[in-house]
């Protein structure tokens, strides 16, 4: 159980290295970290499973750089995400903005979830009904007889020594 | 059979539809929010010659072409030919953005392959790139007389995609 809890702290740690491996050295403390905020938000266009923050492409350094720069121009970070917005489109950002054309992707793990467990309730009711009211008619009592009697002399058939 | 026992089934074929519709897209090719905008305004220097300024507000009243390219970027020589052989119909400028690249390296690659620009403006530290949005070397816009980007590939272009897509909208750009 240690072992595994190390090593669990061992992966959080360098997760955390790695986290912060492209962020420059820094100058301005302030600067860096709202750096960091706002580009750990963004996706890298070149690389697109890393994030701006992470990247180490060269189109990244270059925005990261942009973006240093107008923080110290004094933009605020809805500023600094529309001008990213303005030049990539709306996949530059990892949360993507709630509108028509991305209802789909917000609404749709929810809708289908739903419809699931409506499914599953509508399912579960049936079966439940199906098994209350299920008793044989005469006909089927009759058959269900000679079916028993059949059974119980092959058995005694098969059973006599 | 009954009919409900189908209903797993055309799930299931929904479902395939969907991830294979996803599969065949290309992630690369995202779309830009710069089409249907006025192309962002710059002024820099030529490659060629960097005293002389180039400014996409010199190009108004004409249909025109931006080709973002780099004597670095493999795909580009790819694209090349095919631009230097659109070049010769003269169906319009094309304008060359010599993107975060060396003057010298450059040149050579238009002494070595051909030159199909009118000119190139020479973006050495990929500030024009930005505003355009580059994010992958080739990037073609097709900007209309107004000013405004009509077009925009990512890649490089291909015979298709110029028979298909550029020229007809050039044409069509042109009427207007």
């Amino acid at each position: 159980m240690r072992t595994f809890i190390s090593t669990l702290l061992l992966i959080f740690a360098c997760h955390g290295l790695m986290a912060n491996e492209a962020a420059p050295l820094a100058e301005d403390p302030a600067v860096e970290q709202r750096l960091i905020t706002i580009s750990e938000e963004m996706r890298c266009l070149v690389c697109q499973n890393e994030s701006l923050a992470g990247s180490r492409s060269d189109l990244a350094n270059d925005l990261r750089a942009q973006i240093r720069t107008m923080i110290k121009a004094g933009k605020s970070n809805v500023e600094i995400r529309q001008y990213m917005v303005d030049r990539y489109g709306d996949f530059v950002l990892y949360r993507p903005p709630v509108k028509p054309t991305t209802w789909l992707l917000w609404l749709g793990p929810f809708t289908i979830l739903l419809i699931g467990i409506i499914g599953l309730l509508m399912y579960l009711r049936q079966r439940n009904t199906s098994m209350d009211s299920k008793t044989l008619s005469d006909e089927e009592n009759r058959r269900l007889d000679v079916l028993l009697n059949t059974v119980e002399t092959e058995f005694k058939k098969d059973a006599r020594p | 059979m009954n009919p409900r026992l189908l209903i797993p089934l055309i799930l299931f074929i929904f479902l395939v539809a969907f991830l294979a519709i996803g599969l065949s897209r290309d992630p690369r090719e995202v779309p830009s929010p710069l089409i249907g905008k006025p192309a962002p305004n710059f002024e820099i220097g030529q490659l060629a010659e960097p005293q002389k300024m180039f400014s996409p507000e010199s190009m108004k009243g004409r249909v025109w072409m931006l080709n973002v390219w780099a004597s670095w970027c493999v795909a580009c020589r790819e694209e090349h030919p095919l631009l230097i052989e659109f070049s010769k119909t003269k169906t319009l400028p094309i304008i060359g953005l010599d993107y975060k690249d060396q003057r010298a390296d450059a040149m050579t690659m238009l002494l070595r392959e051909g030159n199909p620009y009118t000119l190139s403006a020479f973006d050495g530290n990929g500030r024009v790139g930005i505003d355009y949005g580059v994010y992958g070397v080739p990037e073609t816009y097709v900007i209309d007389k107004a000013g405004v980007i009509r077009y925009k590939n990512i890649g490089p272009i291909t015979p298709e995609i110029l028979k298909e897509k550029i020229s007809p909208l050039i044409a069509e750009l042109n009427q207007s």
